[in-house]
């Protein structure tokens, strides 16, 4: 046996990461009960893949025994960050945190190779895109322009996009019709709930949810204002940041929180809600991200602990006025960042099964990650769809003609898994506050 | 490793199922002991074929193999003490036939224990040994291990269970042991004996095993105790009675100040002990045998006594057991978890020899188990980087163990021997009895190819070494 050993000095990366999460590690008693919880333990077959190896593997490296791009890069970017294992961890370890320290450190290794195809494409995408609402606008918008034109058929029909990515290609297909902008809302706007209010209510838009998907943002607002909201949308919010820090730019991340605990907690609202499972586990660890920061630790924390899920707050002023009754079976992914993270559970279940004429069936597995993961399905595409299509079984064995989501990325990842299994015609892939819109009669 | 060795191997396996890279040995290195060891290699075999043709190449080239299920092991038992290969069972899983009419299943060994009790559930049979890591466990490693669990005390460990056994040996021949019967008197019983030898005798590639039917009903209660030696009595007294609980399970003191300060849910600070039992059968007998328990526990002097009503109750009363090792786990992030085990009329004893143990070493001692069968876990937490500390630890292991044998015991009730218990085999077998178990290793395995290291103890050495 060999005792822990500090590291070597002269290596500043290895010196960061075991002062930022060696203790953590320590915490594991290697007891593999997050084993059976682990969809790439459970799909690669290698204790590599595990988060039991994956904490260890970190251990070594803070200790200097393994190096960060050789050994560590590899095992930790194939983690989904589901953090399925935090909640089978008898013993508590905070994964999420070596995880991220990890990922911090690989960053920053000597021998990170930034010339990396897929790193490009990354720093792209989190650096100029996601923190500017503007940019993801004008994306939401040319998307729509290509949906619209005729542009996408063509496309399709070509395949040429398969023969660039098949990752892409899966994507483009399993992109939601993307509303006009001219229906969007505008930040700053105040919209008052139906009837008595009974709470004031901020809104976090997110920035794919307000490009891409503005349809339900609009929808999450008009059912907030039905079970008696008033909405604020504050001005000068942005993307919260969790891709950021899931890709180990903790910095970037840290300023997107500032900016976003800076425009909310300028609104006078009792909570601020959001509408993807991502987003929120990201808004409530705000807390955590900027513990060490003196000056925003109390701000962060504050903002943390007023961050609920759409679901939440439903549940919490419902029953919701319905309208219509649903017809056929309906089942629920959950949302790993929802579930593991949030620990919100029961209320999208409840509130689904409170819809007049649903039948309600639990699918075997529908705690295990659905693989898409951030852009987990982008980066490791064969990885992501071999899980993937796991579930695509257990989903057909509840006979649901809707399967129900609360997270952008699960919910195109079931439309993907639903095309990929060529049953398009028979199941749909929604998000919670579509079903629930529809069902009270908005659209 | 020498090229020509991996040569050899690669004629047999193919690269994406064998592993050289630093990240992945490393990550085969451990076990839920606390040891570390890098092997050179790490091979996933797919079946009994493919593991003979290896074990025969390390025979011709000397390389020690060591089979692993999940590596849920506490005594050590996969870990790859002399370096080389590292087998990782758990890719032999493609068997497990429930026979209903025999009742029997036959499983691989990669199969996870907990599968096992739901498949044998839903045909209305029942697999009793219940490790608490059986949702991880493999079955290979539980039979290898001779693992047990809670429900020890009235159904015995897996050892009652196994009957068949298809087995690579240590020098890579394929054999089979005992069959599809319950009575079996042919020859020797190589089945019991490969079973419990923690992988120095063979390597199991597919198991035979018992089922019973499911009982009926269960119901559960909790007796607080103001003084240990009355719940001792408890025990013995039920034990006596003619009723055979399900379950008998004991936390100490320090166990419930553990679980009150990490997960506060009104457990009595002041009580010496708690008592949880769990009654299984006809649901008319177990109504009676709860009541008949409970007054037992009362005479005895219990303080409080509950029966669960309701299945939540149940599992308020039981989330106090399983809140255990985590609550300790938050004291120091070195637990060493023991299993010693003394005959039941013995508990009260082996409780007041752990208390001293405690005091004389100021160390951070807990105590609970299952209690019915006088398998207790004394668990020391601690942090293996403090070094004063753990040289004390050493002794107070070596103590607890003392205790446990001169009290009518045994070294180990559950975990197995491994590598934290082989220094004290002679203690409890004596020389003649540990050297007839070398005799038969030797015979079985000429070139000590098969986990090495294990149950017995280099050359010197008598007593376990935590820190170097």
């Amino acid at each position: 046996m060999s005792p822990s050993v500090k590291p070597n000095e002269t290596n500043a990366v290895a010196n960061n990461l075991y002062s930022d999460a060696y203790d953590w590690t320590n915490q594991c008693v290697k007891c593999g009960y997050c084993l059976p919880a682990c969809p790439t333990y459970e799909s690669m077959g290698v204790e590599s893949a595990s988060p039991r190896g994956r904490i260890n593997l970190v251990k070594m490296a803070a200790e200097g025994k393994i190096d960060f791009q050789k050994d560590l890069a590899e095992p930790i970017d194939l983690c989904l960050g589901c953090r399925a294992c935090e909640t089978a961890c008898p013993v508590g370890v905070p994964y999420g945190h070596i995880l991220e320290a990890a990922k911090e450190a690989i960053e920053n290794s000597p021998s990170a190779n930034k010339k990396n195809k897929m790193n490009k494409i990354k720093k792209l995408a989190l650096v100029h895109l996601f923190p500017y609402p503007n940019r993801m606008n004008r994306i939401g918008s040319a998307v729509q322009f290509y949906q619209k034109t005729g542009l996408s058929k063509l496309i399709r029909s070509s395949n040429v996009l398969q023969k660039v990515s098949p990752a892409l290609a899966q994507l483009e297909q399993a992109l939601p019709a993307i509303e006009s902008s001219s229906k969007r809302i505008r930040t700053g706007t105040i919209m008052p709930a139906k009837g008595e209010t009974k709470l004031k209510v901020a809104f976090f838009a997110g920035c794919i949810m307000d490009s891409m998907m503005s349809r339900i943002n609009r929808l999450t607002i008009e059912l907030l204002n039905l079970a008696g909201c008033e909405v604020i949308l504050p001005e000068n919010q942005n993307c919260c940041g969790a891709l950021h820090s899931h890709q180990g730019e903790t910095n970037q991340a840290k300023a997107l929180a500032k900016r976003n605990i800076q425009a909310f907690m300028q609104s006078d609202a009792d909570v601020i809600v959001n509408n993807a499972g991502g987003c929120g586990a990201s808004l409530l660890e705000y807390g955590h991200l900027l513990a060490d920061d003196h000056e925003w630790a109390g701000a962060a924390r504050a903002f943390s602990e007023k961050s609920k899920d759409i679901s939440q707050i439903l549940h919490q002023l419902g029953p919701l006025p319905f309208t219509e009754e649903w017809q056929g079976i309906v089942s629920y992914q959950d949302s790993c960042h929802l579930r593991n993270v949030q620990k919100v559970q029961k209320e999208p279940r409840l509130l689904l099964q409170s819809i007049p004429g649903v039948c309600y069936v639990e699918m075997e597995g529908f705690d295990r990650c659905c693989a898409s993961g951030g852009i987990y399905n982008l980066l490791h595409f064969d990885e992501s769809m071999k899980i993937l299509d796991d579930k695509m079984k257990n989903l057909k064995d509840t006979k649901a003609a809707t399967v129900v989501t609360v997270n952008p990325g699960c919910q195109m990842q079931m439309s993907i898994g639903i095309q990929r299994e060529g049953a398009a015609n028979q199941i749909k892939s929604m998000h919670l506050v579509e079903i629930l819109a529809k069902a009270c009669g908005l659209d | 490793m020498e090229k020509e060795a991996l040569d050899d191997l690669r004629q047999v396996i193919p690269n994406d199922r064998m592993f050289l890279d630093l990240a992945e040995r490393y990550c085969y290195s451990y076990d839920a002991s606390f040891g570390e060891y890098l092997p050179e290699i790490v091979i996933q075999p797919k079946n009994a074929e493919e593991i003979s043709e290896v074990i025969k190449l390390a025979n011709t080239h000397r390389i020690p193999v060591y089979p692993r299920g999940s590596g849920t092991s506490l005594s050590g038992g996969p870990l790859p003490v002399k370096g080389g290969m590292v087998l990782d069972m758990t890719l032999l899983r493609d068997k497990l036939i429930i026979d209903r009419e025999n009742m029997l299943a036959i499983v691989s060994p990669g199969v996870i224990t907990a599968n096992i009790h739901k498949k044998a559930e839903e045909a209305g049979l029942f697999y009793p040994p219940d490790p608490s890591s059986s949702n991880v466990a493999t079955i290979g490693g539980n039979l290898l291990e001779n693992s047990s669990g809670p429900k020890g005390l009235k159904y015995g460990t897996t050892k009652e269970y196994v009957i068949g056994l298809e087995v690579v040996t240590p020098t890579g021949e394929i054999i089979r042991t005992g069959g599809k019967t319950v009575k079996n008197v042919t020859g020797y019983d190589l089945t019991r004996l490969i079973v419990g030898s923690e992988g120095t005798l063979g390597i199991v590639t597919e198991a035979t095993i018992r089922l019973i039917p499911k009982p009926q009903s269960k119901q559960t209660f909790v007796a607080h105790f103001n003084h240990l030696i009355d719940s001792g009595h408890a025990i013995t007294s039920i034990l006596s009675s003619g009723i055979l609980p399900s379950a008998l399970e004991l936390m100490d003191n320090a166990c419930i100040r553990a679980v009150e300060s990490y997960r506060p849910s009104g457990l009595p600070l002041q009580a010496e002990a708690i008592l949880i039992i769990e009654i299984d059968g006809h649901p008319l007998a177990i109504e009676e045998e709860i009541n008949k328990c409970a007054d037992i526990c009362r005479a005895e002097g219990a303080s409080y006594v509950k029966i669960a009503e309701t299945e939540e109750e149940r599992q308020t009363i039981w989330s106090a057991r399983k809140s255990v090792s985590p609550a300790i786990t938050q004291m120091g992030p070195t637990k060493i978890s023991e299993d010693a085990t003394v005959p039941r009329s013995q508990i009260p004893a082996m409780m007041e020899r752990l208390n001293n143990i405690r005091e004389k070493y100021g160390l951070n001692l807990v105590v609970f188990g299952h209690a019915g069968d006088g398998n207790l876990h004394p668990n020391i937490i601690t942090d293996k980087r403090n070094i004063t500390e753990m040289k004390k630890v050493e002794l107070a292991v070596s103590e607890i163990f003392e205790a446990a044998i001169e009290l009518g015991g045994t070294l180990s009730g559950e975990h197995g021997i491994g590598t934290l218990k082989s220094p004290y085999m002679e203690m409890e077998l004596g020389i003649t009895g540990v050297n007839m178990m070398k005799k038969i290793k030797e015979a079985w395995d000429p070139n000590n190819i098969l986990n090495p290291g294990k149950i017995f103890p280099d050359k010197g050495q008598t007593r376990v070494v935590l820190v170097t």
